[in-house]
């Protein structure tokens, strides 16, 4: 009962002549290719195979075996299911576009969720391309079709298609995708839910704010107290685009009471997404209720119990802030956000986000309630924490003045100069540089100097290393006068250093600070030094000694 | 980023302090796994009640109440200081618990049912925290235990002991022990922890067993969990414990089997083994599939085909396991369904065979150390020899590995005294065999190139529509030169078949075959 090749097979013997069978003939043997690749590259060539047949007869004769042919690897699939949604022209325009419909239909309920959603939407693609009539012929049946499956993937592919139909179509049949649409909400996988969640908002966006009001309202309440955390957490994605619809005077009655239940759900997930899109909700239920309902509900999420939960919501403290309505601004920000921050991500994320939330609040004002948090932080166990915060040292320097810095912050910046990670000891040596360049050689001599030079006394080699990584740093910023007087000597007293990863670093320091030495210290101080060190017994000393003595062209 | 820091701190001489330390902090934040919540009973002291054992029998009951009343406190686990003295109270008194329900007679009357299920809940039922290692790779990575678990151990215990009781009434809990109840308990399946995840199999398993009312509801949230894992999630700790439930269950079918086993079997049990960590669940899923063939041997074709079509393509390790499986299935397979899927399986056991992982080949070649894998070849020699001979007669001469090459030889050998006269017609046509693949080869790429050069005149001609004439002239030369060669050109693509085939009948095979 197959339809039989003889209708098309006498066209294909007609029409054009012998040789425009040769594309379909090439194509169907190599679909028919034990090799997957070949069926593979065949299905990416479809649009050679369709343009060569032209329009009659891909619409007769390869789509419907398109059609017949759906059970393949899914790469297969998916391929054609991208090709079927890019094909309108190559049926013949709009008018024909629903000869698409059949192999797509299939490609939507297949258990491959790559092949399914790319078959959605190829199917979202074309469906712009129907006529309202086609629309309502052929496009809308056949999403009743899915929306009725059997087996869940029908049924999910179906929730995709509601939103491109509904708006083109009569109010009878918008009557019926309204039913489906319900229906789907209320299916019995929780696969199909979590679907028809996630359309939720999408669906909401082209329905009639009556229907919005009596069908959408009850299904977003529905779906975000489902028993599967799952489908709770798309609720709260869609409760963006509902509240976004609706005129304030609704929201509070028929938006908040969820939404409030959602931010203290008993999933850690839910939480998440609420905090996760914190900035959308508040733009979508505007100033006044974001005063009294979600700056407490924030709270609660910079203080949740899971760690993932509160670093979402510390995301969101930026947005957050320079969204709340300018007047009560700042003493939210200092009464009820601040003194929530407490865990060291959210600090961070605060920190690391200090020029923005600055020009929200001010510098002094910020610096002084955020100063025991930097202090605590900067001595933070995770390294990362630590690093974050040497970076923002110079823009602190900055805003506060040396005064305020020297009092508060140096003694900080020289401890992490002796960390255990190496990456924080090379972060803070940096950080030297910039705080010299802000504050001037001056300053450098008097404070920061003394206590480098004095780590070159330190029984471990790696705090004596640090001194010379200091030095390289530093000598240009301070200049030829402080490099010769204070810190070429240290260099040189530690060529005798009996670690050799100490000595060969002095002769790369002696390399580096070079070029600001004067030539006469040169050849008197260091060429002597230098040599001794390429004569040392160690092969990496001699190494880096001989670049040196080149560089610098002391030969 | 994470290898960037260990990279560091290896080269630096002394961070392994604190790389220790930094452990150890982040391992007791993770096993957080009890979270007061806003609604459960917040910590407070608890004071010791007298031994139920001590108690007048008729006030053991009121005391029995007070005590599983007494159990519903919970206590933070993360915190080791705090609460020492009710954390010691209430596992004395769950252990007295589990003892009263599993050696006395008697004591569970009607009233008792919805407290001891409310304890059971408060306790168990909570939402499992984020996974410490967001990249948990339950292979390699130590799994993140359940802090609580001193006190989490003896409520399993108890609600097993609850359910072994003689005295346990399946009707009288099937009002508490509901859809809802099951659900949540499924849903602890993706513990971390796998002693969890064991009491939690024997526990469904009793359920399972006892309530009839209960089974298919079971059977089709299970189905849901393992659509999700395969088709969404990709991550659920407890699929090995839940197969090897089911594993039972499917062995109690009843035959003919249901329409809705048969669907299980191929769109859920199948398709699992697309899964990325099937290593973790491989050898329960194959038991569950061989279960299924054993019940109903029609399924054999079915089965095959749909782990031909899930065949991994770039695992070896997973290719392995799936050759493990076929090898269970063919210690069952019928003679008859054998037939039927010889063809494609053979195809694929002989591309595996020249697999360059050592691995792959030798594990398909261990087929043929199964006496009764072996007899079904020889039944059908004439069908199997052509299609394994070109991949064994490259491998032995190709293959990198001796330990594979000399195997090989052994099954050559084992072919050759199955039908000698076949064996040497193969050997002597290989060669010219391999050219004319070659030559199809080459006339493929011909074609292709033919057919672009089709399309690219065919956009020609529309975009010059003015010009048409003309186009369309020289157009027609060009395809009349690629139509007097079409007979050859087809012949050449169409593989079972050295005979030319003429396109409309290449048209009508490929409809009509199928």
């Amino acid at each position: 009962a197959r339809r039989c090749a003889s209708p098309a097979g006498d066209k294909m013997a007609g029409a054009d002549g012998d040789d425009s069978l040769y594309p379909i003939a090439v194509l169907i043997d190599e679909l028919r290719n034990e090799d997957v690749q070949l069926r593979l590259n065949s299905i990416k060539k479809l649009s050679t195979i369709a343009l060569a047949l032209g329009v009659e007869r891909t619409r007769t004769e390869l789509l419907p075996f398109l059609t017949d042919t759906i059970y393949d690897e899914d790469e297969v699939l998916l391929a054609l299911a991208e090709q079927l949604g890019n094909f309108t022209m190559l049926v013949g325009g709009p008018e024909y576009v629903h000869c698409l419909l059949p192999p797509l239909e299939s490609l939507a309920t297949v258990e491959e969720t790559v092949v399914r959603d790319k078959a959605v939407e190829s199917l979202r693609k074309i469906s712009h391309e129907h006529s309202p009539v086609d629309l309502e012929v052929h496009f809308e049946p056949l999403v009743k079709r899915l929306a009725s499956g059997d087996w869940f993937t029908s049924r999910t592919s179906a929730c995709g298609l509601f939103s491109v139909c509904y708006p083109r179509v009569s109010s009878t049949v918008k009557a019926e995708i309204r039913q489906h649409f319900r229906n789907l909400c209320s299916d019995d996988t929780p696969m199909v839910r979590r679907a028809a969640a996630s359309k939720l908002g999408e669906f909401a966006k082209v329905l009639e704010l009556e229907y919005v009001k009596s069908d959408i309202i009850s299904l977003f309440t529905a779906l975000a107290s489902d028993e599967q955390d799952s489908v709770r957490l798309l609720a709260v994605e869609a409760c963006v685009s509902i509240a976004t619809l609706l005129p304030q005077e609704d929201l509070e009655t028929l938006v908040m009471p969820t939404l409030r239940q959602a931010a203290e759900d008993k999933s850690w997930r839910v939480r998440y997404m609420v905090a996760d899109k914190f900035s959308e909700l508040q733009k979508a239920v505007g100033p006044e209720i974001t005063k009294n309902d979600l700056v407490p509900a924030f709270q609660n999420l910079l203080k949740d119990c899971e760690a993932e939960v509160r670093a979402a919501a510390a995301n969101k403290v930026k947005e957050f802030c320079e969204n709340l309505p300018e007047d009560s601004r700042e003493t939210i920000i200092m009464t009820h956000i601040l003194p929530c921050v407490k865990c060291p991500e959210v600090r961070l994320n605060i920190i690391s986000n200090l020029d923005c939330v600055n020009e929200v609040i001010g510098i002094r004002q910020l610096s002084q309630s955020l100063l025991p948090a930097i202090v605590e932080l900067a001595e933070d166990a995770k390294w990362r924490v630590r690093l974050a915060i040497i970076e923002y040292m110079p823009l602190l320097a900055g805003q506060l003045g040396v005064e305020f810095f020297d009092e508060k912050l140096n003694s900080l910046c020289m401890a992490w100069l002796v960390d255990h990670v190496y990456a924080i000891r090379e972060a803070a040596t940096c950080n030297l540089t910039k705080l010299v360049e802000k504050f001037g050689a001056e300053w450098a001599q008097n404070t920061i100097v003394p206590k480098v030079l004095g780590m070159a006394n330190d029984p471990n080699y790696l705090h004596r290393m640090t001194t010379l990584f200091c030095i390289n740093a530093l000598s240009e910023a301070c200049g030829q006068e402080i490099t010769t007087k204070h810190m070429l000597p240290v260099v040189l007293k530690m060529s005798n250093d009996q670690v050799a990863n100490v000595r060969f670093n002095v002769a790369k320091s002696l390399q580096k600070i070079g070029p600001v030495l004067d030539s006469n210290c040169l050849q008197a101080e260091v060429k002597p030094v230098l040599e001794k060190l390429a004569a040392d017994q160690d092969i990496d000393v001699k190494y880096f000694a001989q670049e040196a003595v080149s560089v610098l062209a002391l030969a | 980023m994470s290898s960037g820091i260990s990279a560091t701190e290896k080269v630096d001489g002394f961070t392994r302090k604190s790389v220790r330390k930094a452990q150890k902090q982040r391992k007791a934040q993770g096993s957080a796994q009890f979270r007061p919540q806003a609604g459960n009973l917040s910590p407070g002291e608890l004071s010791a009640l007298p031994q139920l054992r001590d108690a007048p029998s008729t006030e053991q009951q009121e005391l029995f109440l007070q005590k599983l009343h007494q159990c519903c406190m919970l206590f933070d686990f993360l915190d080791t200081v705090t609460d020492l003295k009710s954390k010691e109270i209430k596992r004395a008194t769950l252990n007295e618990l589990v003892e009263y329900v599993s050696t006395n007679r008697g004591v569970l009357v009607d009233s008792a049912y919805p407290e001891i299920i409310n304890m059971i809940s408060t306790n168990l039922f909570r939402t499992l925290p984020p996974s410490e290692n967001p990249d948990f790779d339950p292979e390699e990575d130590e799994p993140s235990l359940e802090a609580s678990w001193p006190h989490m151990q003896l409520v399993y215990e108890f609600l097993l002991r609850f359910l072994e009781n003689p005295d346990f009434q399946p009707s009288t809990a099937k009002r508490y022990i509901d859809q809802k109840f099951v659900l949540q308990l499924l849903e602890l399946f993706d513990s971390e922890d796998p002693r969890e995840r064991d009491f939690l199999k024997t526990i469904l398993h009793r359920i399972y067993g006892k309530f009839l009312g209960l089974r298919a509801f079971i059977r089709k949230q299970i189905n849901n969990f393992f659509l999700r894992f395969i088709y969404e999630t990709d991550h659920f700790n407890g699929v090995a414990e839940l197969l090897e439930i089911l594993g039972s269950i499917i062995n109690g079918f009843a035959l003919p089997l249901k329409a809705e086993h048969k669907q299980f079997l191929m769109k859920v049990l199948i398709p699992m083994h697309t899964a990325k960590g099937l290593a973790l669940f491989h050898a329960q899923l194959a038991y569950c599939v061989v279960q299924f063939l054993e019940k109903d041997p029609t399924l054999t074709e079915p089965v095959i085909r749909g782990l031909l079509k899930f065949w991994p393509k770039t695992c070896s390790q997973k290719e392995v396991m799936f050759l493990g499986e076929i090898e269970e299935v063919l210690d069952v397979i019928e003679p008859t369904q054998f037939k039927k899927i010889q063809e494609p399986l053979f195809k694929q056991i002989s591309k595996c065979v020249a697999s360059p992982h050592f691995q792959v080949a030798e594990r398909s070649l261990y087929f043929w150390n199964n006496e009764y894998i072996l007899s079904l070849i020889e039944e059908n020699i004439d069908k199997i020899l052509p299609i394994m001979f070109g991949s064994l007669y490259r491998i032995s001469k190709e293959h990198w590995n001796q330990t594979i090459v000399a195997l090989v030889y052994n099954v050559l050998k084992t072919l050759m005294e199955m039908n000698s006269k076949l064996f040497d017609e193969l050997t002597a046509s290989y060669k010219a065999d391999r050219q004319r693949e070659k030559k199809k080869e080459q006339e493929r790429e011909e074609l292709w190139k033919k057919l672009e050069e089709l399309r690219l005149s065919k956009i020609h001609r529309n975009q010059n529509n003015t010009h048409s004439l003309q186009n369309s002239s020289s157009n027609n030369n060009n395809n009349n030169n690629n139509g007097n060669r079409e007979p050859e050109d087809h012949s050449s693509l169409t593989f079972s078949s050295t005979d030319s085939i003429n396109p409309e009948t290449s048209m009508l095979n490929t409809q009509c075959a199928k």
